[in-house]
């Protein structure tokens, strides 16, 4: 049987393909904000929007959608807080996602509700609504950060430097944070609000291993997210291993081969 | 590269009609409850260059954040050229150099990209880098003497290197104020001394106001005296006026970066 010729796959390698161009571009900037952490947050938070959303019968992505952005306000304000301790804020919107995660679904036990599906990815039971929703979300952050891909390099380069420059640096913050809860909210039915950082932080690890300009880094983790995303959706189809869990390894094992290249280069 | 030419020297009436760049008004400014500033006044002309000494917590960096904007202050009023400085529009006039160790050795950047990013100033953000850009960048890099490092990652550097290649980003835009904030932490003594030339060099030729952060005295005095001009608190302002100048005729900020259009 050949697996490209079935719809499903298809629409899986789409929706695949479209979310690793944007999660590791957001995820780059967020790893060099030293803002890592924030994809897990996000999207633990987003699964009880999506808990939610089951519970009262609202497309589930829309409504994750919404508690990620409320969210990604709530760390900016306790990033404020608690300045010089920016990953406290991270931990507790965290579990305080969990939680309501964890809650939601017990209540939604009578419903047809898989949880599963949304901690560990279902990219195989993508439709064509969850299709748009990606390709929206792609167009949306490839032109935003297109745009303002000057202040997003001075942004993360030296944020005083930004804010004596007289850029809006708060609005700009905010900004990252909405882009990446929408990337995040569409890329958990395909490798799962558990994996999902993975998809934002390894391409970004990679590219600081090899990349020598801010132009070069950007085009890494982009290679990095496609080579990882479509290998490991193939791999996964052919031995039916799980989407999500494989393309995480293959990311790990793309980060193991950077580090490599740049202990030879480093000899040379 | 450019002619040198003999100007008159400066009366004491000349030197009293340049404008100020910098006005504290009677300035006070707590974090909580614990007071940082208070009641602070001290005016900065146009070519002046003033050292601001104190120790670790005497308010250095605090100043420096309320006089660029990033902070309010609880009483009094700061001016930038004249405007208030939270409502202070011109801001690719303030070249800012920040502290070294404040930027991640990691990041993935060319110097030039480091550079460039000198001119993301609000105005430009949307468009693309013109050939002009790319040209002044190269002045830029010319006039620090790295023009050889342009496609070096920034992180190879050693410290003066990188200390020129914020430099030479604060003055793409051809500032009229330059802040540095202790650049000459985290090197050795020699790569100081050839920074604070670089520097001295700058005031004396150029129409440019700096106000530079530092605990190090000694480089400071050599250069302003031995006496501060004003203290407050903790804080010492040394300053001294740079007119004695040749080439002050020279309109050009950096004799050959081009001014900002």
């Amino acid at each position: 049987m050949d697996l490209f010729t079935m719809e499903f796959f298809q629409r899986a390698l789409i929706g695949g393909a479209l979310i690793a161009v944007t999660a590791p571009l957001m995820g780059l900037f967020l790893v060099l904000r030293r803002l890592a952490m924030i994809g897990d947050t996000l999207s633990h938070v987003s699964i009880a929007g999506v808990a939610l959303g089951f519970l009262v019968g609202v497309y589930p992505i829309a409504v994750g959608l919404l508690f990620a952005v409320a969210a990604s306000f709530v760390i900016e304000k306790l990033r404020k807080t608690y300045r010089t301790y920016a990953e406290l804020s991270l931990a507790i919107i965290m579990s305080g996602g969990v939680a309501l995660a964890s809650i939601l679904f017990t209540l939604g036990k009578g419903f047809n509700l898989d949880p599963n599906s949304y901690w560990f990815g279902s990219i195989y039971t993508l439709d064509d609504a969850d299709l748009l929703v990606i390709a929206a979300v792609t167009a949306i952050v490839l032109a935003v950060v297109g745009l303002n891909r000057k202040a997003l390099f001075l942004l993360s380069f030296d944020e005083d430097a930004a804010a004596v420059g007289g850029l809006p640096v708060r609005f700009f913050n905010v900004m990252i944070s909405i882009l990446t809860a929408l990337v995040i909210s569409a890329a958990i039915k395909i490798v799962g609000a558990l994996l999902v950082s993975a998809l934002l932080t390894v391409p970004a690890a990679c590219s600081l291993a090899l990349s020598r300009s801010f132009k070069q880094a950007v085009a890494i983790v982009v290679i990095v997210g496609e080579a990882a995303v479509l290998a490991g959706l193939w791999i996964a189809g052919v031995w039916n291993l799980a989407p999500g869990g494989t393309v995480v390894l293959l990311l790990i094992l793309l980060l193991i081969a950077s580090l490599t290249v740049r202990t030879r280069m480093a000899r040379v | 590269m450019t002619a040198v030419q003999t100007v008159p020297a400066i009366t004491e009436t000349q030197l009293n009609c340049h404008p100020e760049i910098i006005a504290l008004d009677r300035v006070s400014f707590s974090f909580g409850n614990k007071p940082v500033l208070s009641d602070l006044s001290f005016r900065i002309r146009e070519r002046d260059f003033v050292g601001l000494i104190g120790p670790n917590g005497a308010g250095k960096s605090t100043l420096l954040r309320l006089i660029v904007g990033l902070l309010k202050p609880d009483a009094g009023s700061i001016e930038l050229f004249g405007k208030p400085a939270d409502r202070f529009k011109d801001r690719h006039f303030i070249g800012y150099v920040p502290q070294r160790s404040n930027f991640n050795p990691l990041f993935p950047a060319t110097v030039r990209e480091v550079v460039l990013s000198g001119l993301y100033g609000r105005k430009k953000l949307f468009r693309g880098l013109s050939r002009e850009d790319q040209a002044r960048c190269d002045d830029a890099l010319r006039a620090m003497h790295i023009e050889d490092l342009g496609d070096k990652r920034i992180g190879a550097l050693s410290g003066g290197q990188q200390q020129r290649v914020f430099l030479a980003r604060a003055l793409i835009s051809g500032p009229k104020l330059l802040i540095l904030d202790e650049p000459m932490s985290g090197v050795d003594a020699e790569t100081q001394a050839n920074f604070f030339h670089l520097i001295r060099h700058l005031h004396q030729k150029h129409v440019i106001t700096f106000l530079m952060v530092s605990h190090d005295m000694e480089m400071v005095r050599s250069y302003l005296g031995r006496e501060p001009k004003e203290t407050a608190g903790k804080l010492s302002f040394y300053v001294r006026h740079s007119h004695e100048t040749e080439d002050c005729a020279e309109t050009d900020l950096l004799h050959t970066i081009r001014k900002e259009g």
